[in-house]
Order: C-alpha cells, then sequence, then structure tokens
C-alpha cells in the first residue's frame, strides 16, 4: 500500500459493467514525507468517506477490487483508508 | 519478498473493516548494498519495530493465507525480522 492525496473525483456515464456505482476518485501518490511522487491514478473508494484534500492509503493490483462490496469488478486501484497520522523514526 | 527497513507506522482510523486491529508499518525497501528503492505500507504480523531489518511479502493469496483471510484487499505484510544479511559472501549491517 501507498499514501496519497485525493485531487479530486471523476465522473464517467458510460462504462464497463461492473464499474457501476463505484466512486472513483484521483489520487496523487505520494513518497514517505507526503511529497508527490509518480503520476496521479484513479482509484475506487472503498472506505466511501474520502474527499478531496485527504491523505489516504491505497492498494494496487487485483487486490483493489478485493476491498469494493462487489469483489468482481474490473478496478487496479483502491483506497482503503485515511490516515490520521504518519510517525517517522527521523520525525 | 523483498528486504525492508522499518521507517515508521501508519495511524488509521478509517478503514477497510479487513485492516481493522492491523498494525501498518511504513517500510523502506532495500536493495542488496542498503540502499532505498521506495516504501510500500505493509501489515506487521511479527510484531516488528521502527528501525528493524524486515522481510516483506507483497502478493495478496500469501497474505490471505498468513492471515487466515478468503478475501480482503491485503497485499503487503512484514512476515519476518531479518537477523542476519550475507551478500557476495559479506555480512551486512541489519540495525
Amino acid at each position: 500500500m501507498h499514501l496519497g492525496r485525493v485531487l479530486g473525483s471523476v465522473v464517467a456515464t458510460e462504462k464497463v459493467a461492473g464499474l457501476e456505482g463505484v466512486r472513483l476518485l484521483i489520487v496523487q501518490p505520494l513518497d514517505k514525507h507526503r511529497r508527490p511522487a509518480g503520476q496521479t491514478l484513479v482509484a475506487a473508494d472503498a472506505v466511501s468517506m474520502a474527499g478531496p484534500g485527504e491523505l489516504v492509503y491505497f492498494v494496487a493490483s487485483r487486490e483493489a477490487a478485493e476491498a469494493l462490496p462487489n469483489r468482481f469488478v474490473p478496478v487496479d486501484h483502491a483506497i482503503v483508508g485515511i490516515v490520521d497520522d504518519t510517525h517517522l523514526e527521523e520525525e | 519478498m523483498k528486504v525492508g527497513r522499518v521507517a515508521g507506522t501508519v495511524v488509521s482510523t478509517i478503514n477497510i473493516p479487513v485492516l481493522d486491529r492491523h498494525r501498518l508499518l511504513l517500510c523502506d525497501l532495500e536493495d542488496a548494498e542498503g540502499g532505498v528503492s521506495g516504501y510500500t505500507i505493509a501489515v506487521d504480523v511479527v510484531d516488528a519495530g521502527v528501525g528493524d531489518k524486515v522481510l516483506i511479502l507483497d502478493e495478496g493469496s500469501s497474505a490471505r493465507q498468513i492471515l487466515g483471510l478468503e478475501w480482503g484487499a491485503i497485499r503487503a505484510l512484514v512476515v519476518g525480522i531479518v537477523d542476519e544479511l550475507i551478500v557476495d559472501g559479506e555480512e551486512r549491517s541489519t540495525t
């Protein structure tokens, strides 16, 4: 899992079967110091509570679908939690 | 599996149910020379502490097997604490 910052949401009316009702958010992956790292991605929101600006963590690959109520959905990233805080040893 | 070092912890109260009561460790991923090549957030199953050199498993069905789950969005686990690391016949620091 990796840290990410929610930048916004994505709405798509026309989409493949299985994605109906899945909330999609734009996420900027972050490094451990919460600095942007890598390309933004679209993740399904498995906690249903993540919103723009929120610090989250997400899971990638097949496990992303396992986070959703219907586990056989075509998604490759899912937000699985909202971060309250990170504690790094050098801080 | 990968070798890493526990750099810190992640605190989260709102998460998917399968992650409830699990400790999340933020681990630097290390190459054979000890250089850092990214990080991952992994579920702790061996009571590793910050600063420990650890063994990280990053594969979903193996992770679920260890946790006794039939399904669940968990992929990365800290599955061991490294006592000794020998590369090219030389012992590398595990602290």
